[in-house]
């Protein structure tokens, strides 16, 4: 097994707006896997262990890339506080039922396929890195939208909380295309092209697009603000705890 | 069988071009979408596989065994026959 | 009358009659019997005693069920993993133990058995899984020594496996094999790390070390004059060593890696007998074993508990992508590569 030591490609350090957008969806990619790896041993079916360890390990490959443009990928995923993480607030929400899990794979892989589509085509340094996270996070899209069918138009109760789960997390999914200095995207296109995805997945599964706002009504900010939910400072907490106590030790 | 059981499905892998399919074990499934992301994940996590078949197990007929013995019982056809070929990886001594 | 080679019986009974019957039976069993003999792999179809079957759906299954029990207590510390490298490592080799219980359980199939129906026995007590796993993982450094001991000592168990008469279970056991030396290899350096780093890693490594090797030496079983299925299964080749030859292979190699470790294992009775050419070491405490077998050590039931659990609040889940598949069935635009 490879643990993913890939290199950062022509990717440097060195751009102040590059570093801070890296770190930024280093976050991202690092606090969804740590929800993911909450589901290792109580997944509803044993072949669903193996493709949420495969979501899990894939997004902490490209946080370890991600947050070493930034630095020390340790220091920072361990040593930060909340305020300094800037992941959305979506991917720290607690896992809830399978179907609250799918709901936001499907909001996040979604995006994260567009964003990686974008800067694979761009010219920044990240371009590299993005072509081969493109090709994993397709695969997250694809397994997060057959599960989306199979929950909304399954029985009477996989609909109910998977509509459920649609409305709760929707609220989180405007945050994700506030755009990020350094990166040159146009975050209305692609939010136009998730609006676009993501409407024909429910539809098709027979899910009612939700209706509600896309932002909080807090005007300082969110996740990319480093203003997170009370869940955060307890993923936070479980995360961190060890490698604290012990400072300063390799392992 | 209870609402929730899925149906069993054989896995056959073909590693490299030039190669034919060989079967790889069995997995359970929903449906046949579903197989073959699971057999992705099960069978070529570590880039075992380039082409992958996903096949119910209750569509595999199989024959009765080489022996011609009438002494054998006649059996209904169980579809859980594997063939007897398998590739062995690289450093697995005594087989 | 002959049970010849290559299906040319005869027999002088009439068929249809009791006799005939008998003979028939006898003539199975003869081909059956030569096939192990001649170490050549059963196969699914292929007659079996029914002893033989029953047996080797037990131990199949049983493995199976260690492989995913053995998933939690190193879950627990993949969301606390000391470092990015750790936790990648760790979730991986959680996901391999899913792996593994999936090849297995699919092996056990093939012998006339539900997924479901093994499930069942599992949740219900009627079959079971290797006792190490119902000690506790208390530190990060449970988890290393889980993968030299614990993974050392299934490998020990498990390569002669690749060899077992049923071809199914042989073949999965490759697939096992070859993906749990890294298992094992990485646990050993993550103890290694521990051992050399900072004194209160140190201690961490030698408490673990202190707590967990006792058990792995139980895990190859009660002694041979204890073990009441190992001649039959021997004699399957189901099972291809004793007990007790296990255990003194796995001893013989793990005691110098102990001293590559920095590590004390806690025996003060093991020493190189240098006229068996083996480690002698010191009594095992079978009382232990019989009660932790029997359901009362320290995570027995919390093992049950969230396995149960998991599998019946994954229920809507799978009942949900059934439903699915019976509404679409026939449906175009089906299975895309």
């Amino acid at each position: 097994m490879t643990t993913t030591d890939t290199t950062a490609g022509t990717a440097t350090a060195t751009d102040p707006a590059l570093t801070s957008a890296a770190l930024a969806l280093g976050d991202d990619a690092l606090v969804l896997a740590q929800r993911l790896g909450e589901w290792a041993g109580n997944a509803p079916v044993l072949e669903e262990e193996v493709a949420l360890a495969n979501i899990a390990l894939d997004l902490l490959g490209q946080a370890r890339v991600l947050l070493s443009l930034a630095g020390d990928e340790d220091e920072l995923a361990f040593l930060r506080e909340e305020r300094a993480f800037r992941n959305v607030q979506l991917v720290e929400q607690p896992n809830g039922d399978f179907a609250h899990t799918i709901a936001r794979q499907l909001y996040f892989s979604t995006y994260q396929r567009l964003l990686y589509a974008a800067l694979a085509a761009g010219d920044t340094p990240l371009a590299g890195l993005a072509a081969k996270a493109v090709k994993e996070v397709a695969y997250h899209q694809d397994h997060a939208e057959h599960w989306t069918l199979r929950l909304g138009d399954g029985t009477e109760e996989s609909h109910r909380r998977m509509r459920t789960a649609c409305e709760a997390l929707w609220r989180y999914t405007g945050e994700l295309f506030q755009p990020l200095d350094g990166l040159g995207l146009d975050t209305t296109a692609l939010e136009a092209a998730w609006l676009d995805s993501v409407t024909a997945v429910l539809t098709r599964a027979g899910l009612p697009v939700p209706s509600g706002s896309r932002t909080g009504a807090w005007r300082a900010g969110a996740g990319r603000q480093g203003l997170h939910t009370e869940h955060f400072g307890r993923l936070l907490a479980e995360m961190q705890h060890l490698h604290r106590s012990h400072p300063g030790a390799t392992w | 069988m209870s609402s929730d059981t899925w149906p069993l499905w054989e896995v056959f892998v073909r590693s490299r071009r030039g190669l034919s399919h060989t079967h790889a074990g069995s997995l359970h499934a929903p449906d046949a979408e579903m197989a073959l992301r699971n057999a992705r994940d099960l069978y070529t996590r570590r880039m075992e596989g380039v082409s992958l078949w996903v096949v119910p197990s209750a569509s595999i007929t199989a024959s009765s065994p080489d022996e011609k013995d009438p002494f054998f019982e006649p059996a209904a056809d169980k579809p859980y026959r594997h063939p007897t070929f398998y590739e062995i990886p690289e450093g697995v001594k005594h087989l | 009358m002959t049970a010849g080679t290559a299906g040319t019986a005869v027999t002088a009974e009439a068929p249809g009659t009791h006799a005939a019957d008998a003979a028939a039976q006898a003539a199975r069993e003869a081909v059956f019997d030569a096939a192990v003999a001649a170490d050549e792999r059963i196969e699914p179809r292929d007659w079996m005693p029914e002893a033989y079957r029953a047996s080797l759906v037990r131990q199949i299954a049983q493995h199976a069920h260690s492989e995913i029990i053995g998933m939690q207590p190193e879950a627990n510390w993949i969301t606390r993993a000391p470092s990015l490298r750790r936790k990648a490592i760790l979730m991986a080799k959680v996901q391999d133990e899913a792996g593994h219980g999936l090849y297995l359980y699919s092996a056990a199939e093939t012998l006339g058995v539900s997924r479901d129906e093994l499930l069942d026995k599992l949740h219900t007590g009627r079959q079971k899984y290797s006792s190490i796993f119902n000690y506790p993982t208390l530190t990060w450094a449970d988890v290393g020594a889980i993968g030299w001991l614990v993974d050392g000592a299934a490998i020990t168990n498990q390569v002669p496996l690749c060899r077992c008469s049923y071809g199914p279970y042989a073949r999965a056991m490759v697939r096992v094999c070859k993906e749990e030396s890294f298992h094992q290899r990485q646990g050993y350096e993550a103890l290694l790390a521990l051992s050399r780093g900072t004194e209160a890693q140190h201690a961490m490594a030698q408490d673990a070390v202190d707590r967990w090797w006792w058990p792995s030496l139980m895990m190859f079983g009660p002694p041979d004059d204890e073990s009441t299925h190992t001649a039959q299964a021997m004699a399957w080749k189901i099972k291809r060593h004793t007990n007790d030859e296990l255990r003194q292979r796995f001893v013989d190699i793990a005691v110098p890696q102990a001293e590559a470790l920095g590590l004390t294992l806690p025996d003060p009775d093991l020493k190189w007998n240098e006229e068996r050419g083996h480690y002698d070491f010191g009594p095992i405490d079978w009382a232990e074993f019989w009660d932790v077998l029997k359901g009362d050590g320290p995570c027995n039931d919390q093992r049950i508990t969230t396995r149960r659990q998991a599998h019946e609040d994954g229920a809507w889940v799978r009942e949900a992508a059934a439903a699915y598949a019976r509404k679409h069935t026939g449906q175009p635009g089906e299975a895309q590569a």
